[in-house]
C-alpha cells in the first residue's frame, strides 16, 4: 500500500517513483515497531551511522593516500602534519573503525540474549555474520595502508593464515601478495579491496535491513507481535530515540577523536614497515583479539596418538579453530533449538550467556597477551569453553531447560495488564 | 516442430533441453575462462619474478657471527657455526624432531647454515641473529611471534610452526662468496 502524503509535489513524485513510500515503509510512519525495545536495540542504527562516517572520512583520506610502500607511511604523516584538517579526518578514520566494532559487538550479543537469530529470523543472522566478516576484512586491509611495523606484520602473518591449507597454500599466499612477500603489489591490491569493500557492505546492509523487515524486530521478550496494539509507528517514536542514542554515542566517539586518539592504536605503527625485523610483540588491533587468542591456542597436532600420523597440524589447526569460531556464530539458529528466544524467560540460557560473554572477553585478554605460560594454557581453556558453548551447552539447555512462562502478548506485559 | 508443452507428458529429454543445457554448460565454462586472466594478473609481475637471485660475500662473516641479506623481499640468514653447534645439530638428528632432517641434509658445507629467515608458522621474521638476541630454548632462532624454537640447523623444536626453516636454493661460487636463488 502507498502511503498518502500531503505535499503535491510529494505525491506527484511517489506516483512515478515510490521512493518516499519506500521511507515511510522502511523508517517511517508505515513501519510498525514493537513498543517495548530498550537501548539495546539502537546499536543496529549506530552501526550504520558509523559505517557512513567510515566511508565518507574514507574518500577524503584517499584524496590524500599514496599506495606504495615507498611513500604510503609518508602520506599518512602528510595527511596528519599539512593537509588542512587531515588529522580531524585521519582519526575520526582511524577511531571509527573501533567504534564500528565496539557498536557491532554490542549488537551482536544483544541478538544472543534476547534470542534475536531464531525463527523466523535466520537468514537476518546470517547475513549479520556475512556483514562481520566482510568488516573485519576491511578493516584488516585498512590497517595495513599507513605501511607501520604492525601493519606490515599484520599482513604477514594474516595472509600467511591461508598457508595452511593443504597442498595449495603456498600458491594460494603467493597469489594473495602478487609476490614472495608483502610488498607493494599486496599494498596496492589491498588499497583497491579497502575502498571497494564498504560498498560491499552497504549493499549487504541492505539485504540485512530487507531481511529485518520482513518480521520486523525482536524485542526484549522475545515474543511475537499480536496485534497493532503491540506496536508503535517507527517515525516518530524510535527515529527521535535513535538520534537521542546517535547524540549520545557521537559524544563518546569525539571523545576519543580529540582526547586519546591514539588509545586503541599501537605505539610500533608509527614505525615505518621493515620487512627485516619483526616487532618483538606482534598484536593485532583489539576487536580481533578474541580470534587470535583462538588461532594461537591450537599448539598441538591432531592425528593418531602415540605416532608419527598427523592429520592436522597445529597450524592448519589454529587456523580452522578461528575460522571455526565466526561459522559457528552463523550456524548458531540450529544449535539452540529452544523455542524461547529472549534470556530473561531462560534461568540456564541466562547464566550460560554471561559466562560465554566473560570467555570472550578473557579470549581477547589472552589474545593480546605474549604467547607464554600461564597465558598459553589460559587460552586453551578460554578456546575450548568457547566451542562447548555452541556445541555441548546450547543444545542441551535447550533439551533441559523450562522455561519460564511467557507473557501472553507484549501489550499485556508492558501495561502490567495481563489478559486471558 | 513439438512445442515444449506437447513434449511435457513425453519420457525423456527434448531437443530444447539439450539446447538449454548446452547453451549453459558453454555459458558457464566462457564465464570460467574470462575469470582465470583476472585472478592470474594477481600472480607475481614478470618484473617480480626477475628479482631473482643474491651474491652473498662471506668473508667478513667470523666463526659464531650471522648476518641478515634480502632476497626476493625475505631475510635470509647466514650463520657461520661455531664447531660445538655443528656438533650440536648433527647429535640432535636422532633426538625429538616435529620435521625430521639430518643436518647434513641441510647445508653444502658444515660451517655455513644458510636459511630463509621466516618462520614456516606465521611469517614472522625469528630473533637470535644478532648479538643480544634470544636464541630459544635450542640455541638457534626464537620467533616472538607465536614462540616457535628452532635449533642450530634451523629445525623446529618446539612451538607451533609445523616446518623446518626452509633453505634456499644457493651455491658457492668460490670459498668466500655464494649465489642465493
Amino acid at each position: 500500500m502507498a502511503t498518502e502524503f500531503k505535499n503535491g509535489l510529494v505525491r506527484w513524485i511517489d506516483s512515478r517513483l515510490p521512493i518516499f513510500t519506500l521511507i515511510d515503509h522502511s523508517v517511517g510512519s508505515a513501519y510498525p515497531t514493537p513498543r517495548n525495545l530498550n537501548y539495546f536495540w539502537n546499536f543496529g542504527s549506530l552501526a550504520g551511522a558509523v559505517l557512513v562516517v567510515m566511508i565518507l572520512s574514507g574518500i577524503f583520506l584517499a584524496m590524500n593516500y599514496t599506495a606504495h610502500t615507498s611513500m604510503a607511511f609518508d602520506s599518512v604523516e602528510r595527511i596528519m602534519r599539512d593537509v588542512n584538517g587531515g588529522w580531524l579526518i585521519r582519526y575520526i578514520h582511524m577511531n571509527g573503525a573501533s567504534m564500528f566494532f565496539i557498536v557491532v559487538y554490542v549488537h551482536i550479543f544483544r541478538g544472543l540474549y534476547y534470542g534475536s537469530y531464531k525463527e523466523p529470523r535466520e537468514l537476518l543472522w546470517i547475513i549479520g555474520v556475512v556483514i562481520l566478516l566482510l568488516m573485519m576484512a576491511t578493516g584488516f586491509m585498512g590497517y595495513v595502508l599507513p605501511w607501520g611495523q604492525m601493519s606490515f606484520w599484520g599482513a604477514t602473518v594474516i595472509t600467511n593464515l591461508f598457508s595452511a591449507i593443504p597442498v595449495v597454500g603456498g600458491k594460494i599466499v603467493t597469489l594473495l601478495w602478487g609476490g614472495f612477500s608483502v610488498d607493494n603489489p599486496t599494498l596496492n591490491r589491498f588499497f583497491a579491496l579497502h575502498y571497494l569493500l564498504p560498498f560491499v557492505l552497504v549493499g549487504v546492509v541492505v539485504l540485512h535491513v530487507a531481511a529485518l523487515h520482513q518480521h520486523g524486530s525482536n524485542n526484549p521478550l522475545g515474543i511475537q507481535h499480536k496485534g497493532p496494539q503491540d506496536s508503535i509507528p517507527f517515525h516518530p517514536y524510535y527515529t527521535i530515540k535513535d538520534l537521542f542514542g546517535l547524540g549520545v554515542f557521537a559524544i563518546f566517539f569525539a571523545f576519543f577523536v580529540f582526547f586519546a586518539p591514539n588509545f586503541f592504536g599501537e605505539p610500533d605503527n608509527y614505525i615505518p614497515a621493515n620487512p627485516l625485523s619483526t616487532p618483538a610483540h606482534i598484536v593485532p588491533e583489539w576487536y580481533f583479539l578474541p580470534f587470535y587468542a583462538i588461532l594461537r591456542a591450537v599448539t598441538f597436532d591432531i592425528g593418531i596418538p602415540f605416532t608419527h600420523i598427523v592429520f592436522i597440524d597445529s597450524k592448519l589447526g589454529g587456523v580452522l579453530a578461528m575460522f571455526g569460531a565466526i561459522v559457528l556464530l552463523a550456524v548458531l539458529p540450529w544449535l539452540d533449538r529452544s523455542k524461547v528466544r529472549s534470556a530473561k524467560f531462560r534461568p540456564l540460557y541466562f547464566w550460560a550467556f554471561w559466562i560465554f560473554l566473560a570467555d570472550s572477553i578473557l579470549l581477547g585478554y589472552i589474545g593480546g597477551k605474549p604467547a607464554e605460560q600461564p597465558y598459553i594454557l589460559i587460552g586453551q581453556f578460554a578456546t575450548a569453553y568457547y566451542f562447548l558453548h555452541f556445541l555441548v551447552i546450547l543444545p542441551l539447555i535447550a533439551k533441559i531447560e523450562t522455561p519460564k512462562p511467557l507473557p501472553s502478548s507484549i501489550a499485556a506485559a508492558v501495561t502490567g495488564k495481563e489478559k486471558p | 516442430m513439438a512445442t515444449s508443452a506437447d513434449n511435457a507428458g513425453h519420457e525423456g529429454a527434448t531437443r530444447r533441453d539439450f539446447l538449454s543445457l548446452a547453451a549453459g554448460a558453454f555459458t558457464a565454462v566462457g564465464g570460467a575462462a574470462m575469470l582465470w586472466p583476472f585472478i592470474n594478473s594477481m600472480n607475481p609481475a614478470a618484473d617480480t619474478l626477475a628479482l631473482a637471485s643474491t651474491e652473498v660475500d662471506l668473508s667478513p662473516i667470523k666463526e659464531g657471527q650471522s648476518i641478515t641479506v634480502v632476497w626476493r623481499g625475505k631475510p635470509v640468514f647466514v650463520r657461520r657455526r661455531t664447531a660445538e653447534e655443528i656438533e650440536k645439530a648433527k647429535s640432535d638428528d636422532t633426538g625429538a624432531l616435529v620435521d625430521p632432517q639430518k643436518d647434513a641434509d641441510r647445508v653444502k658445507k658444515p660451517e655455513w647454515l644458510i636459511l630463509v629467515g621466516v618462520c614456516t608458522h606465521l611469517g614472522c621474521v625469528p630473533l637470535g641473529n644478532k648479538v643480544g638476541e634470544s636464541r630459544g630454548d635450542f640455541g638457534g632462532w626464537f620467533c616472538p611471534c607465536h614462540g616457535s624454537h628452532y635449533d642450530t640447523s634451523g629445525r623446529i623444536r618446539k612451538g607451533p610452526a609445523p616446518r623446518n626453516l626452509e633453505v634456499p636454493t644457493y651455491t658457492f661460487l668460490n670459498d668466500t662468496s655464494i649465489r642465493i636463488g
